[in-house]
């Protein structure tokens, strides 16, 4: 039984919602207002911080708490917000732009400190808001308006960036996928410490099609590999193909070819500290590998808000000074009472107005 | 044996100075609070390279620190000193030109050797000579080898042997000076006595065999005396600008409810601030220490989105850094504190020289039309009270506050009346309390501060951003309301005036010149107004806490004086800002670009000459 009863719908706002017809943004904020109906927790707990983009916009669409703040930051932002009150349910709402490049040294320290926030990154692979310029995660080679001649950088997995900054949770949805995308998002709302949910995502202006061939309904079978907590990564229209390691590294095999059986298949364990694996499976890519999707990582580790609030408690368990006019007469003082003393002033008897 | 020559003295600066691993700070500050104890009025001024260590003997490596204490209230810490401590030649270079003419210099003559004269690139082998210091009162003591008998004893090693050098010139100040050693004593066994009881033992040893050299060379040696300032009654403790800055905040945390919380990124010479706090769980401080500058603010206004009174503290370029963020808050309407530690610039600058050039880019170092409350510090103990009025203002009326306090300030010390809680003024934070009227920019029509509702308050929600809103939070695009909120912003600031006092002169009310200057400054201004006024002439002091708003009188006050002149540490910055906010003066000015405080010579020098003009 709920308490609140909500629907996606109690999660709206009643501001008018500005992306383009046919921007991903929208199908990704459904699975989000879904997802926070489903967490039924009240909307005055909910805090939902963005920085700058179009996917940044997202609080204004909420009928939560919302904050949207500046380029890059939401991440600090946020990480103030849940460190000063972590009884809040704090999402950020960022895009590949905002976070990865304006916002990259923010992003690694609040995955690292792992605060107990989720973070939707929204990832087109594209400047959208300044209309078109590559971004950290354009492929090489990419033109746009800022590399008419092709990038000439790599760029970033943000799978990596997040195991490589100690992420505690990562997982990849695709925004044509609703119903993935949610279950997804609900897996990161269960996860205590910083969740980073990457959401490719389709911008219809700028980078169209970014994600078609990863995307396509009629191939998705062979080239996503959904992966589920305890099952073997199976895939393929026939569920005929699936993951092994052989010298170390991932191999797609055909279950029946070779004498290899269903029971020689990988078996997905994202709660396991298994940083290589996941690694490797976050970089799976395209022919050579289907897409991986779902929850790749999901552990448990120490969580900055709710340490510092446990330091707070410890401290003051044994502390000597409980208020400001104990502090403020502890150490070193002496007392000043002679004759030819004078009877003290106080100073806000001319420096304020009270 | 003959008595010892006793010179009785109002006031007295003395400086210790050797090589950055010498422990002259420590011996500077356990000095000072010897002096605080006893009863006199101090003012102290640490003064250190910004390199951990330079090479050791060279002048570039030389670490001092300056105490002034009296019979009377002192306001700086002396512009020469009266007595110096040179642990070696190059210390003696150093601070030749800071010594009062025919002052004492005590040194250590086992460090005066050829070597270390080169070390100090003296030309010849007569360094005071050099300096010109020949009339001057020289007591050659051999420090280093005194301490080395001393503790030949104790199976120390050479390098902690060599440590103790501070504490036998300590002894002998302090016989010098009639302080009696137990407060340092305590420091002592406090510091090393569980953890190290032979390091402890040790400089308690050099300690003692410093002051009974003192007693048993007194034909040699001067003997000063420098009664007890006569001081309101009341509890001391003896406070740097820092520890005085965190400790407002600390207060105003508890006068207003609310939790406090720090996010900030160390930085020279502001890092005290955030040290200070973070030592403070106890009393519930949460502390951040961010990735960097941009972070530090950021996740203070995070934490005041979330209902915390939030706090970041700097130093100049990691302000300027923060000014993105700061135009959020001015724009999100939030109520932060950011305390800038001004040091000198621009970049990287002097990082541990004191400045005041930070102004400019306080008022106005932000895009678009960015109003925000200024106030400054002007003694290292009044750092509590404006961090704490800063704190009530940005509290009661939903504006980031910016509090300017600088290097002198910060690492500067002075006794300090401790005040009880019951004496400071309540803060009443606007928290939201109608969901049925709450619309995020509401303003109440007297101050124009909008209301605070932070998360977790039922009925409340609502979404605010660096983008421009109409009244009901809604993004607005629309021109006139933008030209509108524009003024409102700027409007609001401008209503701060009400809650600052009028701006007060010392001395008379009118006048040949009134001196003007602003923040840390203050200590050196007032003695040289004073030497001024004593010396018969019209002239009278404002000093500025408040300036942005400026107080309501300042024109008023401006008016009844034939000259003005303003007195800063960087080219003008107040002055010209005066001339945009107070026009219709002339404003003379004294700048100093040198990364020290004035001096009260100097001032009084160019206030002459101005009154000649």
């Amino acid at each position: 039984m709920t308490k609140f009863n909500y629907t996606a719908k109690d999660f709206k706002s009643a501001a008018e919602v500005r992306w383009c017809p046919g921007c991903g943004d929208y199908a990704i904020m459904n699975a989000v207002q879904k997802t926070m109906a489903d967490m039924d927790i009240a909307h005055k707990d909910f805090a939902v911080i963005s920085g700058i983009g179009c996917s940044s916009r997202f609080p204004y669409y909420m009928s939560t708490y919302g904050f949207h703040t500046i380029h890059g930051r939401a991440a600090a932002i946020a990480s103030g917000v849940k460190s000063a009150n972590p009884d809040l349910t704090v999402w950020v709402i960022t895009g590949d732009g905002d976070s990865l490049a304006i916002g990259g040294n923010h992003f690694i320290h609040l995955v690292r400190r792992n605060i107990n926030l989720n973070l939707v990154l929204f990832n087109n692979k594209i400047y959208g808001l300044t209309k078109g310029q590559y971004s950290p995660t354009s492929d090489r080679g990419k033109i746009t308006k800022t590399s008419p001649f092709g990038t000439i950088e790599d760029s970033f997995i943000p799978g990596q960036l997040v195991l490589g900054s100690r992420g505690t949770f990562f997982a990849r949805a695709i925004d044509s996928n609703v119903k993935h995308t949610q279950e997804v998002l609900a897996e990161s709302a269960k996860h205590e410490g910083t969740s980073v949910v990457e959401v490719l995502q389709n911008c219809v202006i700028f980078n169209d099609g970014i994600h078609d061939y990863v995307a396509d309904p009629k191939f998705r079978a062979e080239r996503q590999l959904f992966l589920m907590k305890g099952e073997p990564m199976i895939f393929g229209e026939q569920e005929d193909k699936g993951l092994i390691l052989e010298n170390g590294h991932l191999k797609v095999v055909k279950i029946g070819e070779n004498g290899i059986t269903r029971e020689d298949i990988l078996v997905h364990h994202p709660e396991e500290d298994n940083l290589g694996l996941q690694v490797a499976l976050i970089n799976m890519a395209l022919p050579e590998f289907p897409v991986a999707m779902g929850v790749i990582r999901s552990v448990k580790a120490p969580i900055y808000d709710q340490e510092m609030k446990k330091q707070i408690e410890t401290v003051q368990a044994k502390r000597r000074v409980t208020c400001m006019d104990e502090l403020l007469q502890s150490g070193n003082t002496w007392t000043v009472d002679g004759e030819n003393c004078s009877e003290p002033v106080k100073f806000f008897d001319n420096k304020c107005f009270v | 044996m003959k008595d010892a020559k006793v010179i009785e003295l109002e006031e007295v600066a003395i400086r210790f100075s050797g090589d950055s691993g010498d422990g002259m700070q420590l011996t500077g500050t356990l000095f000072s609070d010897t002096s605080a104890l006893f009863g006199n009025d101090i003012s102290t001024f640490p003064d250190y390279p910004s390199e951990i260590r330079a090479p050791q003997g060279t002048v570039g490596g030389v670490s001092g620190f300056q105490v002034q204490f009296g019979k009377k209230k002192i306001t700086t810490p002396g512009d020469l000193a009266h007595v110096l401590i040179a642990m070696n030649p190059a210390a003696l270079k150093a601070n030749a030109a800071f010594m009062n003419p025919g002052g004492t210099i005590i040194f250590d003559v086992d460090s005066f050797s050829e070597k270390n004269f080169a070390k100090a690139q003296f030309q010849t082998l007569d360094p005071f000579a050099e300096l010109k210091l020949d009339d001057y009162f020289k007591i050659p003591v051999p420090i280093t080898s005194l301490t080395k008998e001393s503790l030949k004893d104790l199976e120390l090693d050479n390098k902690s042997v060599l440590r103790c050098k501070n504490m036998f010139a300590l002894g002998l100040i302090c016989w010098m000076f009639e302080r009696p050693l137990d407060y340092i004593e305590r420091f002592i066994q406090n510091k090393f006595g569980k953890k190290s009881p032979l390091i402890a033992e040790a400089n308690l040893k050099v300690l003692h065999d410093g002051y009974n050299y003192g007693m048993n060379m007194q034909h040699a040696t001067p003997r000063f005396i420098v009664h007890p300032a006569p001081i309101e009654k009341g509890i001391y403790r003896n406070i740097n600008g820092n520890l005085a800055t965190a400790w407002g905040l600390l207060a105003a945390a508890e006068k207003s409810g609310l939790n406090l919380f720090i996010g900030s990124y160390p930085i020279t010479p502001a890092t005290d601030v955030l040290q200070a706090l973070a030592e403070r769980k106890d009393l519930g401080v949460k502390s951040f220490q961010a990735e960097d500058e941009i972070a530090g603010i950021c996740t203070t206004i995070g934490a005041a989105f979330a209902g915390h009174l939030a706090v970041t503290s700097t130093s100049g370029p990691g302000f300027a850094l923060k000014a993105e963020a700061l135009g959020l808050s001015v724009m999100a309407e939030l109520p932060i504190v950011v305390v800038n530690v001004q040091r000198g610039g621009p970049s990287t600058g002097l990082p541990t020289k004191t400045e005041q050039s930070d102004l400019l880019q306080t008022l106005y170092g932000r895009n678009g039309e960015s109003p925000l409350v200024v106030v400054a510090a002007s003694t290292p103990s009044d750092c509590f009270y404006y961090a704490f009025l800063a704190a009530k203002i940005a509290l009661e009326r939903m504006v980031p506050v910016v509090l300017l306090t600088d290097g002198f300030l910060g690492n500067g010390s002075e006794p300090w009346r401790v005040p009880s809680m019951s004496e400071l003024p309540s803060i009443t934070p606007r928290k939201a309390t109608n969901p049925e009227l709450f619309k995020p920019y509401n303003r109440d029509p007297e101050t124009l501060a909008r209301e605070w509702a932070v998360p977790g308050m039922e009925g409340f929600e609502h979404r605010i951003g660096g983008l421009e809103k109409n009244a009901a939070g809604g993004v607005s695009h629309d021109p006139e309301n933008h030209h509108i909120n524009t003024q409102i912003r700027a409007e609001k600031v401008a209503k701060v005036v009400d809650m600052i006092p009028e701006l007060e002169v010392v001395g008379e009310a009118e006048g040949d010149l009134l001196v003007v200057g602003w923040g840390g400054t203050y200590g050196h201004m007032i003695s040289s107004v004073r030497a001024m006024q004593n010396a018969g002439k019209k002239v009278s002091l404002a000093h500025f806490n408040y300036i942005k708003p400026l107080p309501k009188n300042t024109a008023e006050v401006f008016s009844k004086f034939k000259k003005i002149v303003v007195c800063e540490l960087n080219l003008g910055q107040f002055a010209s800002y005066l001339r945009d906010s107070v026009p219709g003066f002339h404003y003379y000015q004294v700048n100093k670009m040198k990364g020290l405080p004035f001096s009260v010579h100097e001032l009084v020098e160019n206030f002459e000459k101005i009154l000649e003009a």
